[in-house]
């Protein structure tokens, strides 16, 4: 697995999710401290592609073999697309957080949402 | 010290000591003044194991067990034969004492059994997921129902009329905090009533749930009940004879979505009723909602196969109060009767049983149709059981018939008042062609004294 | 061939399917012995292939589950200390008496009047049950101690439904074993967690935070599941009835004191039993259990139905006239087999043998826990409330992590080697990398030190070289499994297509 990282690209939430903006669509997943907690993913349970998110209400529940996770959602907004490939391979949450271990896509119905979020050094400063 | 403790007088000193205070009592401080019960417990000295022996078996001479009669008591538990073999593989040190499967490594019999069963449980009927045991049959069907109540929050259940009380009256127990309104669906001619189901169905409908045979003997039409469940969204459930299996169509290919039932039939014993079992089955789409202990297969660092518990984020351990249920303990040790029992009865033997049961069922409901004052309460088909009505009083009928050896069946006056003098008579593959002669012949005498004792005035010639 | 790979893990877990061939067979159907009724059961009814269940004769089938049982670990074998579970010998008496005819073979619909045997002793049960937890009303009914928490819980919305009183909230502590949330859902109502002090009990701050009128219930286990007697027990008991709400006792841990207090005198109104704990019905791999309740006066009217009585002619019954009872939980009458086992160990044992036996199970529980301070143990694995315990006690394996890179699950691994069942890890889950360790009364002090030395061996292993019990366990049947695996590509049935 991946060393600890923090990409500057993205911004976080205190749940341990991260957010990559890009105009008023967002890319959603969980940071690499959340995955190192879980321990090895084996299941996410998506949303469906239409179904609204709220800030800071969970909307999804990822599992290892031992726990089981709700995932916060960090902005709010519609989604528009979810990660079909964790179907088959749920380990890239782990391997690849924020690459290939997506989540899902949404349109933001409130971009000014995104100023309460932490930046990647504040968040990973959280963490200790 | 008991026959079952070691601790003597010299193990206590040193124990004590090595502990760090002086008596056993000082090792219940922490319990306060006010609680501790000061006294001994009001109940009588232990006992040396032979006085208990002579003890419960003078308790169970008392009882007029299915040895000492001849029995055609059935309403969902069946004096099957259990095969010798059972008893031997059941009593095993190694199945009969371990705990629940926490350690794999160590638990590979257990695992593997349950990994068995579920797949005998997914063949009986015909669907592809099946947990590892619930405690027993109606309390199975109030699973399915706490099933629907999480999946889709609908507000009504619809239950037929033919599925078994117990059933009926758990379901409206487990859910009384739901919120949800259980509506029961008549029968008509032995059978669920077709129109009154069609005519409850609607989109607030979270569940219907059907028995397969039906509580009175009559196999269902289940082809054209379930279609118009499925049409509205609810959960299509059947509570099942799993003796039956062999010969009936199985609910899985009907489109029912959760098949349950009692698994007592199944190489498990009477027991005053119980322990047995009751099995849960499912489609896919289901499976993470299922409730109860699942056995999955796997490998082991070295590539070997093993078993494991697996989807455990469905239990109590782990999602707690958002589990698929409270259920811990269930019933493993039945549960490998079971399959013993069904890897006994084989692929050809449980449609040999089936058939008999059905061949022998129409020949017994035959018979008692003869018998003066004997009527069935309906014409369905039937496979192990079926329903009559006395011209008597039925209770009277019952205690004649045990006078001379014979118990007839299970009177259905109290679950169903329409049929006050009705009785349930079961067959199992164990009562032969003489033994029904003789029922018809006991309950010919029985009605007919029955009769004569409620109208004294008219004596027979 | 490995040289020292052991034919058990040699085996490869052949299924029975895997074993099975055409044709062959165990039973023998009976002559078909009635005239043969083309019509009795219409074609469209009719399955059409039979179920694909196995093909074996019987020398094939026993040799079959013979080897697999070998591939147990059994509590007849070796010592289970696994906290909450008291694994407890199971007296071999116990499995002659549930044999008996009367008893095997009855049937539970046979008439009241030919079943006294069997009702006398659910009866004098319910009797000795009543008198161990100090309240007076029994149901034998619940198969299990979570099918006994529902019940209790349900009992608990009728008790306040006749009242008029609608409440929404049950109240369960942090250390609750996960069955009673669940069953808090079960029963329709909402879980609020309760915290828990220094000391190990409840914490009153947040107990009196939390305790309002919308409160049906707070569920307790008394000793809890980190082996403390929770001293504030009378004062949380005023607190939850002075709200209106009830106390349900969760009893999967009455093994630490039986004779010496009850949890009716404490001021519990429910008390769920295990039989399969307490009172030493085998467990089977997972079952059968039992969990029968107790109820004080004012919840009586609710009890399962059919409860078992006495009549005025002292003959005994199953009385369904019940109006105000929640009706049924499952059918017929519960786990009698069970219910006979339990019956000959209190008849075995007397008042005098249960009161010893909780005595001698928290003589055994501090009796381990003083030596598994010493010889260095207590710097890995120390204890986690430092007084004395009950029945059980909880280890935190934090330390040993931080100071030898080894995991609770890397203990427990390596002591399956050295034959010992693991206790529980990772629960409760308020101690981080738990072991809750249970010995129970019917263990010798050998045993005990066997165990203590067994840890002992496996730090100092651990303090050399960690590896070795990160890739344990070697000896046994299989080595770790992929749980992962099977999670997310789950297997659950042979294949036989």
């Amino acid at each position: 697995m991946a060393a600890a990282s923090y990409p500057d690209d993205l911004k976080y939430h205190a749940e341990h999710d991260w957010a990559r903006i890009d105009g008023d669509s967002a890319t959603l997943g969980i940071t690499w401290f959340a995955q190192d907690q879980l321990g090895e993913v084996v299941y996410f349970d998506p949303p469906a592609v239409g179904s609204a998110l709220t800030k800071d209400q969970p909307y999804a529940e990822i599992e290892s073999v031992k726990a089981v996770s709700d995932v916060v959602a960090p902005l709010s907004g519609e989604v528009t697309e979810v990660n079909e490939g964790l179907s088959d391979s749920p380990e890239n949450v782990n391997e690849d957080p924020y690459g290939d271990g997506w989540l899902v896509k949404i349109k933001l119905s409130d971009v000014s949402e995104v100023e309460d979020l932490m930046d990647a050094s504040s968040y990973e400063g959280s963490l200790s | 010290m008991s026959r079952y403790t070691s601790a003597t007088d010299a193990d206590r000193a040193a124990m004590l000591e090595r502990i760090g205070v002086e008596s056993i009592d000082d090792l219940f401080e922490t319990i306060p003044e006010g609680v501790r019960l000061g006294r001994a417990l009001d109940l009588p000295p232990g006992r040396p194991e032979q006085e208990v022996f002579a003890h419960l078996r003078e308790l169970a001479s008392r009882n007029v067990s299915a040895d000492d009669e001849l029995s055609f008591l059935g309403a969902g538990m069946y004096d099957h034969y259990v095969p010798a073999l059972v008893d031997s593989i059941i009593t095993r040190s190694e199945f009969l004492t371990p705990y629940t499967p926490y350690q794999p490594e160590v638990s590979q019999g257990t695992l593997q059994v349950m990994f068995e069963y579920q797949t005998a449980i997914s063949e009986l009927t015909g669907l592809p997921v099946s947990n590892a045991t619930l405690y027993e049959g109606p309390s199975a069907l109030g699973a399915a129902g706490f099933l629907a109540y999480q999946h889709h929050r609908r507000t009504r259940f619809l239950i037929s009329r033919g599925v078994h009380p117990h059933a009926r009256e758990t379901l409206r127990t487990m859910s009384a905090g739901w919120g949800i309104e259980v509506q029961e669906i008549p029968l008509r001619d032995g059978v669920t009533d077709a129109g009154a189901l069609a005519d409850a169905l609607g989109d607030d409908v979270s569940a219907v749930f059907l028995a397969q045979p039906n509580f009175l003997g009559a196999v269902e039409d289940l082809e054209a009940l379930v279609p118009a469940i499925k049409d509205c969204g609810a959960i299509a459930v059947c509570s099942c004879d799993p003796m039956t299996l062999g010969v009936l169509r199985p609910p899985g290919d009907f489109g029912v979505d959760i098949a349950v039932g009692e698994g007592q039939p199944l190489g498990n014993r009477l027991d005053y009723g119980g322990p047995s079992f009751g099995f849960f089955a499912a489609t896919n789409a289901f499976l993470r909602k299922m409730p109860g202990r699942i056995s999955g297969e796997t490998v082991d660092a070295d590539g070997r196969r093993g078993f494991v518990l697996t989807l455990q984020t469905r239990e109590q351990h782990i999602r707690r109060e958002r589990a698929t249920s409270n259920i811990t303990t269930a019933q493993t040790l039945n549960a490998l009767a079971a399959i013993v029992y069904l890897s006994w009865l084989g692929r050809q033997g449980i449609v040999e049983i089936g058939e008999l049961m059905l061949q022998r069922t129409a020949y017994a409901r035959k018979a008692l149709a003869a018998v003066e004052g004997v009527e069935p309460i309906h014409e369905q088909p039937v496979i192990r059981e079926f329903a009559v009505r006395v011209d008597a009083d039925v209770h009277d009928v019952i205690e004649r018939c045990a006078a001379e050896g014979v118990n007839p069946g299970y009177p259905l006056g109290a679950d169903y008042e329409e049929h006050e003098d009705g009785l349930l008579v079961a067959i199992t593959e164990q009562r032969t062609r003489a033994d029904i002669d003789r029922l018809a012949e006991v309950l010919g005498r029985a009605v007919a004294g029955a009769r004569r004792a409620r109208r004294p005035e008219e004596v027979t010639a | 061939m490995s040289l020292t790979e052991t034919p058990q893990q040699r085996d490869r877990a052949t299924t029975i399917y895997e074993k099975s061939q055409a044709g062959r067979r165990a039973f023998v159907a009976p002559e078909l012995d009635v005239p043969h009724d083309p019509d009795a059961l219409p074609e469209r009814f009719r399955r059409t292939e039979p179920p694909r269940l196995p093909e074996i004769a019987e020398p094939e089938i026993n040799r079959h589950f013979n080897r697999i049982s070998k591939r147990n670990f059994d509590l007849d074998t070796g010592f289970y200390p696994l906290g909450s579970c008291t694994m407890k010998h199971n007296p071999k008496l116990h499995e002659r008496v549930a044999a008996l005819p009367g008893n095997a073979r009855l049937h539970p619909a046979q008439d009241p009047k030919r079943a006294q045997g069997a009702l006398q002793l659910m009866y004098e049960l319910q009797g000795a049950l009543a008198e161990i937890a100090g309240l007076p009303h029994v149901s034998l009914q619940p198969s299990a101690g979570s099918h006994g928490e529902l019940a209790g819980v349900l009992l608990t919305r009728a008790f306040h439904e006749a009242n008029g009183d609608q409440r929404h909230k049950v109240l369960t502590p942090d250390t609750a074993h996960g069955t009673n949330p669940a069953t808090v859902t079960m029963a329709g109502y909402e879980v609020v967690k309760i915290g828990t002090d220094a000391q190990g009990g409840v914490d009153m701050d947040d107990l009196k935070a939390n305790l309002d009128e919308d409160v049906a219930c707070l569920m307790l286990t008394n000793p809890n599941t980190l082996g403390v007697f929770d001293e504030n027990i009378s004062e949380i008991a005023q607190l939850v009835h002075g709200v209106g709400a009830t106390l349900y006792y969760d009893g999967a841990n009455l093994n630490a004191v039986m004779g010496r207090a009850r949890p009716g005198d404490m001021g519990f109104d429910i008390v769920h039993y295990n039989l399969h704990k307490t009172f030493t019905q085998p467990h089977g791999g997972g079952g059968p259990g039992a969990g029968p309740i107790a109820v004080s006066d004012r919840i009586e009217p609710y009890l399962p139905r059919p409860q078992v009585v006495k009549t005025d002619d002292g003959a005994y019954d199953l009385d369904f006239d019940r109006p105000k009872s929640i009706g049924r939980l499952r059918g017929f009458q519960g786990n009698y087999g069970v219910f006979v086992r339990s019956y000959a160990y209190i008849l075995s044992l007397g008042g005098d043998g249960l009161q010893e036996a909780s005595e001698t199970a928290v003589l055994n529980a501090n009796y381990l826990l003083a030596r598994l301070k010493e010889d260095g143990i207590g710097e890995h694995l120390p204890v986690a409330f430092d007084r004395l315990c009950m029945h059980e006690f909880v280890l935190s394996g934090a330390p040993m992590k931080k100071n030898l890179g080894l995991r609770t699950t890397d203990l427990a691994k390596r002591l399956l080697d050295h034959g010992h069942h693991p206790p529980t890890v990772y629960f409760p889950l308020l101690v981080d990398e738990a072991l809750l360790i249970e010995p129970t009364e019917t263990e010798t002090r050998e045993t005990l030190d066997a165990f203590a030395d067994a840890i002992a061996d496996i730090l100092r292993e651990g303090a050399e070289d960690p590896e070795i019990a990160r890739n344990a366990p070697y000896t046994t049947p299989v080595r770790r499994l992929d749980e992962a695996g099977a999670a997310k590509r789950p297997v659950i049935r042979q294949p036989l297509d």
